[in-house]
């Protein structure tokens, strides 16, 4: 399969997921784009490590090129949870505090 | 490598010390006497000393710039814990969690200081950002500190996602992380690379807060307490100035002709909005949040001009923007009232900690004799001699300009005023810290080569 479909498909992704945090009022669904945005980058990473990876194996069968790619992928997944743990503590935080999981509480502060 | 290894330890000891005992006095020395240490271990690093032989792969790498930066901002953070323990025990949010995020911070200040891989820079901003989304939370009841915290986080998480495609963009077109593969000219320069560089742009524009990506940092910063919004707008940014500067010289830097007309924009648009804005501020502390905006203009000149004397200038900025934002939060985060009446008449009730306040704010001005004026000349200087856009220093001047009016205001409520009631409750022992800063703010402003001709290599 050419690389382009994978390009398209995360780029996809990755619009919707931009598109969801820009217009949506839900802290967690705004939070759920942000990871569909992790997502679609995690995707393209692997499609980009395997085509690297099946340049270089056409030269040298022993090449391990791209393999760093995927090192991020794992990577990305590890910030994500942490990341998913620090931002739900603070929508439950503000779910105490005011009931709502609203980002038009964010216009509060605004004088 | 010290630096990372013992500030990532550290971090771990200050969460058991927080186990072991409750006596947040113990916390605060347990603090100050490990970065102290991580000054030491950063000097080992400059001397090439190792204990432990790791090397990182090639994806970190310090020279001597790289180690007299981690240098300067350790002692830049030893000098604001030596000023914020007491408050952070005053605050009712615990001590020894605040101290040992801010230590992971610190780590990851490391990291973004010496990354060769944008792996590392990925990992280095995470670890840096992660531990600020609590910190900026840590006031639980108070709902100014909540939404700050879900403000900074969701910003936060967003560029980072951002950041992440301009990443993976530039790895599909040159099959590389590493910035010494990522630096090879015009050719490379394909419409997904393009991509990849302006998504990366984007992301570091969002995390310097830059105009027109700024507009998360004045509410952050007032509804963050004091304490910690005077760590993240000093040591943070400059850290993060340091690896948007490093990102663009070492991996774009051959391409800096086709992105050096859209660097000067973002440099403009911050310099103004910072300025203008801040002028209308009632609030001292939403002042100095407009005001970092302001001085973050001031270090995107070093991006834009892209030579060795934005190399030089910009740690300069850091250090000096650092101490004395630091110093006069330091006072800010003692006093219950931040607005500008609350300054009236402290000069007769307070009269050393007016004057030191006086120094911070003429540093921030950039007035001769202070380590602001060498920095903004610096800044300014490496404009100047890339020869073309001299508009952009002009634009640089008329907004120092503006500064002085805003930063002014309130050595004027201090000594032309009466009628306040601010008494910030300051000890000997923050006195005398604060003394040492001022002293060494003077010192910038009356030799800069003491610093400079350590960064020169």
């Amino acid at each position: 399969m050419p690389i382009n479909h994978y390009l398209f498909l995360s780029l996809a992704l990755f619009s919707i997921g931009v598109a969801g945090v820009l217009a949506r009022r839900n802290a967690l669904i705004v939070f759920m784009c942000i990871e569909l945005m992790l997502n679609a980058v995690n995707l393209l990473l692997v499609a980009f490590s395997r085509m690297h990876n099946a340049a270089a194996v056409a030269l040298d069968p022993a090449s391990t090129v791209g393999a760093e790619a995927q090192i991020l992928v794992f990577f990305i997944m590890v910030v994500a949870a942490a990341e998913v743990t620090v931002g739900l503590a603070i929508i439950v935080m503000m779910y105490r505090n005011i009931h709502s999981v609203d980002i038009n509480f964010l216009n509060r502060l605004k004088h | 490598m010290n630096a990372i290894l013992l500030s990532a330890l550290w971090g771990v000891v200050m969460m058991f010390t927080g186990l072991a005992s409750p006596h947040a006095r113990l916390h605060g020395r347990m603090a100050v006497v490990g970065m102290a240490l991580l000054v030491v271990a950063a000097w080992l690093d400059l001397a090439g000393i190792s204990p432990f032989g790791i090397t990182g792969g090639g994806m970190l790498s310090y020279g001597p710039y790289e180690s007299v930066f981690i240098i300067l901002m350790a002692g830049c953070a030893l000098l604001y814990l030596l000023l914020s323990v007491h408050v952070m025990a005053d605050g009712g949010t615990g001590t020894s969690d605040p101290l040992a995020l801010i230590f992971f911070v610190m780590t990851g200040i490391c990291i973004i200081a010496g990354f060769r891989s944008l792996l590392m820079l990925f990992l280095g901003i995470e670890i840096v950002s992660i531990p600020l989304y609590i910190l900026s939370a840590s006031d639980k009841r108070n709902l100014r500190s909540n939404e700050a915290a879900l403000k900074y986080f969701l910003m936060g998480a967003f560029s980072t996602g951002v950041m992440l495609m301009g990443v993976t963009l530039l790895y599909g077109t040159h099959g590389s992380f590493y910035l010494e593969a990522l630096n090879i000219g015009e050719e490379a320069l394909s419409p997904l690379a393009t991509a990849g560089i302006v998504l990366l742009l984007v992301s570091m524009a969002f995390k310097v807060s830059a105009a027109p990506f700024h507009f998360w940092t004045p509410d952050v910063y007032d509804g963050t307490p004091t304490v910690f919004t005077s760590f993240m707008a000093t040591i943070v940014k400059g850290a993060a100035f340091f690896a948007f500067l490093r990102l663009f010289q070492d991996g774009f830097g051959r391409l800096h002709e086709h992105w050096r007309l859209l660097m000067a924009f973002l440099t403009a648009a911050t310099l103004i909005i910072g300025n203008v804005t801040a002028v209308f501020q009632q609030s001292v502390k939403r002042m100095l949040a407009y005001s970092s905006i302001a001085q973050a203009g001031f270090m995107m000149l070093a991006l834009f001009a892209l030579n060795q004397t934005a190399r030089t200038g910009i740690v300069l900025y850091a250090v000096s923007y650092s101490l004395a934002t630091i110093g006069v939060f330091a006072v800010l985060a003692r006093m219950k009232d931040h607005s500008f009446e609350a300054f009236n008449g402290m000069a007769g009730r307070q009269p050393l900690l007016a004057l030191l306040l006086t120094v911070f704010l003429l540093s921030l001005a950039g007035i001769p004799l202070t380590a602001g004026f060498f920095a903004k000349y610096q800044m300014i200087a490496a404009t100047l001699e890339e020869g073309r856009m001299v508009w952009l220093a002009i634009l640089a001047l008329l907004c120092a300009v503006v500064g002085v009016y805003y930063y002014f205001r309130v050595i004027q409520a201090m000594y032309f005023r009466t009628g306040g009631d601010a008494q910030p409750e300051v000890s000997k022992g923050t006195r005398a810290v604060l003394v040492v800063t001022a002293l060494a703010v003077l010192a910038l402003g009356i030799h800069p080569d003491w610093l400079l001709r350590f960064l020169s290599y």
